[in-house]
């Protein structure tokens, strides 16, 4: 394989990866601060990259677009937080689980009911589309390198967010003894509320940014979301820096992996047995990965707590 | 408020009844629904061991399903083509027989179950929830990409497999097998739950600290309940593949897994009967609400939330006036 594809795949692995932490990082935050474990993060994702194709669609502004992405997952995370969200946090995981699940069925339907079963399809912006060239001759999409740049700002901002802000010491506080911080005169469910609608807008950003590289549908939720799971769990529920880590093992483990794994096949196989067992192996490596981790270390990379 | 086993009694008698009366009345498409509810049901009680006494919330026993689902398209595609599955060491060939099916599922979902249990039961909380996601996905990415048995297509038979003395492309007679392996399930759990291993299992649920002091392992009694757990679950998925001809990745997918775990939560946890009351409920709303809307899933969540945010312990729960069925 030559080093010119090689570096397009790792940066694609990168691109995953990082586009997997936006996604990770809301339902990392929910879940170290609530102790909330909820699938339909799945949903708000699919919720912004449907209100960003609207958008879209009615005013051809893609800035527009993003920007209803953010306020319509944001709105959607705030609302189903008042509504159900909020009875669940004394609730064991099973109750959680299952109530969240119920949303994904809600969200699905609903988004099926008002917008039909046929994809829709969200155009990259002319002043982000076509190639550019990289050090090294390597011609790369300008829009996958964009989201790259995008990630890499949306965690900057996190950590600045949790480590320097005065929202960033409740959160640590709520996920350190959320009693204290209560007594302490902070309003918990008002900061749950804020905690889970940054999660949300995130969650809905990443739909809408990954919306424009595939096409938008219902469902296309799910399988991001159990990627986002897989990160936090490698990464240690809660931790940023775990999800930011593994959210760039797991892009680039499933990305280089399904590349790379056919051709180490190749040296044992004939050809097309290589091919078919290489890409089986490859697609569950990152599930192979999670097992992995969570067999040597049973609270994920950086996890403090079980 | 009605007493547990007086519910019991009538949700079986109704199992009994309905299918009869669909026989009489000449309507072999509300026996087929019977039986898909009795198939549900039984991977519902199977996830129940695990779930409801033991405290493991699998989000994953979708892999038991699709392995018996599969163990019954490999046999049975093999020996309608009358191709042995290997030669090497010995001569292993498919077979179109639901005892020798059933009997293959359920070792080979056992040790898939003993496989992934011994892994999973290492984490706990969240993490053993999200493992087992984790390699119920492995199933349904494998089953998706492996060529040789269909990928994503799936694969199907031709004519439903053989029980001897039974015509089992009878609908009603295909019902009663069904019936009878839930009936002798429903017994078994029944006596297991009484049993001292069920009473130390319920109580490494409660206290695993406690059991330990006590000298029991907390991990192996998981363990055995996990495997009994996925092996019922595979022996479900046989039978439900059965009833389809079909088998395809769909089997193996989170959603499953989800569903499986909606069964027991809308009939109550820990209950013998709740995955059945919950897998006839679910089949009723399908067939209803199905017809109703095609947005039938919006309502299913809904009451589904309904139930989890207020009816604890689910229809049982609420019918016998009991909220928890452990105490």
């Amino acid at each position: 394989m030559s080093p010119i594809l090689l570096a397009e795949q790792l940066l694609n692995g990168i691109q995953l990866g990082v586009m997997l932490f936006v996604m990770a990082a809301g339902l990392t935050l929910v879940f170290g601060v609530m102790g909330l474990i909820n699938l339909a993060h799945g949903s708000l994702f699919m919720v912004g990259a449907f209100a960003a194709a609207a958008v879209a669609g009615a005013t051809g502004s893609f800035l527009l677009a993003l920007v209803a992405a953010l306020a319509a997952a944001a709105a959607a995370g705030a609302l189903i937080e008042v509504l159900v969200i909020r009875r669940l946090y004394a609730r064991d995981h099973l109750d959680q689980v299952l109530a969240t699940f119920a949303l994904i069925l809600i969200f699905s339907e609903g988004t099926r009911w008002i917008f039909g079963s046929f994809p829709l399809y969200l155009n990259i912006p002319d002043y982000l589309s076509g190639p550019v060239t990289l050090p090294g001759g390597i011609q790369y999409p300008l829009y996958r390198l964009t989201l790259i740049g995008i990630g890499l700002a949306i965690a900057a901002g996190l950590f600045a967010l949790i480590s320097k802000t005065r929202l960033g010491i409740q959160i640590r506080a709520g996920e350190n003894d959320r009693e204290m911080i209560a007594a302490l005169g902070v309003d918990i469910s008002k900061l749950y509320t804020i905690v889970f609608a940054l999660g949300a807008a995130l969650a809905g950003l990443a739909g809408a940014l990954v919306g424009a590289i595939q096409s938008v549908q219902v469902g296309m939720g799910e399988p991001v979301l159990i990627l986002a799971f897989v990160v936090i769990v490698i990464g240690g529920i809660g931790s940023i820096k775990g999800a930011l880590i593994a959210a760039l093992l797991v892009g680039l483990t499933d990305t280089l992996g399904g590349v790379l794994l056919p051709q180490v096949f190749r040296f044992f196989m004939d050809g097309a047995t290589a091919s078919s067992a290489g890409s089986a192996l490859a697609s569950m490596l990152i599930y192979i990965l999670m097992a992995v981790v969570l067999i040597w270390k049973p609270t994920g990379l950086f996890g403090a707590r079980a | 408020m009605m007493s547990e086993r007086v519910l019991n009694g009538v949700v079986m008698a109704g199992l009994i009844l309905f299918p009869l009366w669909a026989w009489m009345a000449d309507a072999p498409f509300m026996i087929t629904l019977a039986t898909k509810a009795a198939i549900l049901a039984l991977a519902g009680v199977g996830l129940n061991l695990a779930l409801g006494i033991g405290g493991l919330v699998s989000l994953g026993h979708a892999a038991f399903f699709g392995i018996g689902g599969y163990a019954m398209g490999i046999l049975a595609s093999h020996a309608q083509a009358y191709d042995p599955i290997f030669t090497q060491p010995f001569v292993f060939e498919g077979t179109k027989s639901m005892p020798l099916i059933w009997l293959t599922a359920m070792i080979a979902s056992g040790l898939a179950a003993l496989a992934i249990g011994a892994l999973s039961l290492r984490t706990s909380g969240v993490y053993f929830i999200m493992i087992t996601l984790a390699f119920g996905q492995m199933h349904y990415f494998f089953s998706i990409s492996w060529p040789a048995y269909g990928g994503e297509d799936g694969l199907s038979i031709y004519v439903r497999n053989s029980f001897p003395g039974l015509n089992t492309l009878d609908p009603i007679q295909f019902y009663a097998v069904v019936l009878g392996l839930l009936a002798i399930v429903l017994y078994c759990n029944a006596r297991l739950a009484k049993s001292p291993f069920g009473l130390a299992l319920g109580a490494a649920r409660q206290s695993p600290l406690r059991v330990e002091t006590v000298g029991i392992s907390p991990y192996r009694l998981q363990l055995v309940a996990f495997t009994l757990s996925g092996m019922i679950t595979g022996l479900a998925g046989a039978l439900f593949a059965d009833l389809n001809r079909f088998v395809s990745p769909v089997m193996f997918s989170w959603q499953t897994s989800g569903e499986i775990m909606v069964f027991i939560i809308i009939g109550g946890v820990a209950r013998l009967f709740g995955p059945v009351v919950g897998a006839i409920l679910f089949i009723v709303l399908e067939h209803v609400l199905g017809g109703l809307s095609d947005y039938w899933h919006i309502y299913l969540g809904a009451l589904l939330l309904l139930i989890v945010l207020f009816a604890r312990g689910g229809v049982i729960g609420t019918l016998t006036g009991r909220e928890a069925a452990h105490d």
